[in-house]
């Protein structure tokens, strides 16, 4: 049972690595330009501090999953690797949700303030974004996922207190 | 002979450390949670009651001005809406776990009452995170503009609007760091209470 539990954990930290090496990668190579009455209107992720936040975030989460990965599970840091992985989560939520808040202006402007949206004119950019937030999204479920799994599995009576 | 009940506390089970007097530690966790469920309802009432109403002379035509009446409300931004509902979802789980803690030694959780409480709090702290942080970064585009995608900054003409919220602001992230404490209490509490 207990090879198990390290399966499951390896696989779930895996796809989160993945998921947010792709997104940071994704949001990194967007860019797009267009000329919009001889004016040129190039749009790129650095535009907006809230996108640079989301790459710094997602990098942020990369590197802890690798390092993660690579730790045995014999060593006795097992019981702070479990709260930094809540850290981690509230970080990953934190940076998707304030992404698609910004993408969501972009993608739909905002009478109220006179905001119009620009993915009507950097189509190439608003669909490069839109992948980035959908790796960023499946990279948060998971880490929410590996939390709920984590403490499910320490505290059930079937399962050793030491994984 | 039989040991003494009372020196002794049975070290399996999860609802035997609530038995007891209550130690100086659950009385800290009380005292976090409460504050932590003042901080999320007052970010949550703040935003709600946020609205600020301006009329603009935009022309004048012969001698009367023409006015233009522009409000701001809360409910214009969906990050706003959602920093409302998360802020209000994570109150009412405080002060449920308040409720646990003061008055619900008596009823049978069937061994689960940690682990509920720690996956409750970690979801909670995932809630307040999303909804602060979106909140946080719509109110910088608010403040600053984008001057890239050509978007006007609105706080310079609607400057009470953009205080009150800053306030909410301010009174959610204080909320989510008690928040994350609190959350990594219990996490730590379930694994002792495993040993």
């Amino acid at each position: 049972m207990v090879k198990t539990r390290r399966i499951i954990t390896t696989l779930l930290r895996l796809l989160a690595l993945g998921a947010t090496l792709s997104a940071t990668v994704v949001m990194v190579t967007s860019h797009d330009s267009a000329d919009v009455l001889n004016l040129k209107f190039s749009a790129k992720y650095t535009n907006s501090p809230t996108f640079k936040y989301y790459v710094i975030a997602e990098a942020i989460a990369t590197g802890y999953s690798l390092i993660v990965l690579f730790l045995s599970s014999k060593s006795l840091v097992w019981r702070l690797i479990v709260i930094l992985d809540v850290v981690i989560a509230m970080l990953l939520t934190s940076s998707i949700s304030a992404a698609l808040a910004i993408a969501q202006i972009g993608k739909k402007g905002n009478s109220h303030a006179g905001w119009l949206p620009i993915c009507g004119q950097v189509p190439k950019f608003c669909d490069h974004v839109t992948g980035a937030l959908i790796a960023g999204f499946v990279a948060a479920i998971v880490y929410l996922v590996l939390n709920l799994y984590s403490l499910h599995a320490v505290l059930s009576p079937l399962f050793p207190v030491k994984p | 002979m039989a040991p003494q009940s009372g020196t002794e506390k049975p070290m399996f089970g999860y609802g035997s450390i609530s038995c007891k007097a209550k130690s100086r530690w659950s009385w800290t966790l009380v005292g976090l949670r409460l504050l932590a469920f003042l901080a999320t309802a007052a970010a949550a009432v703040v935003m709600l009651l946020n609205k600020q109403t301006k009329t603009f002379v935009i022309a004048t035509v012969g001698t009367t001005p023409v006015n233009l009446t522009l409000t701001a409300k809360f409910q214009h931004t969906p990050a706003f809406v959602f920093f409302v509902v998360a802020n209000g979802l994570a109150s009412i789980h405080n002060l449920l776990m308040v409720m646990v803690d003061l008055f619900g030694s008596k009823v049978d959780y069937k061994g689960l009452r940690f682990a509920m409480i720690a996956i409750l709090d970690m979801l909670n702290v995932a809630l307040v995170s999303g909804g602060a942080n979106a909140a946080a970064f719509m109110a910088e585009l608010g403040k600053n503009g984008n001057s890239y995608a050509r978007w006007d900054k609105i706080c310079d003409r609607f400057g009470r609007f953009c205080d009150r919220g800053g306030g909410a602001l301010i009174a959610s992230f204080v909320a989510l760091a008690l928040m994350l404490i609190i959350s990594v209490i219990s996490i730590v509490k379930v694994l002792k209470s495993n040993k």
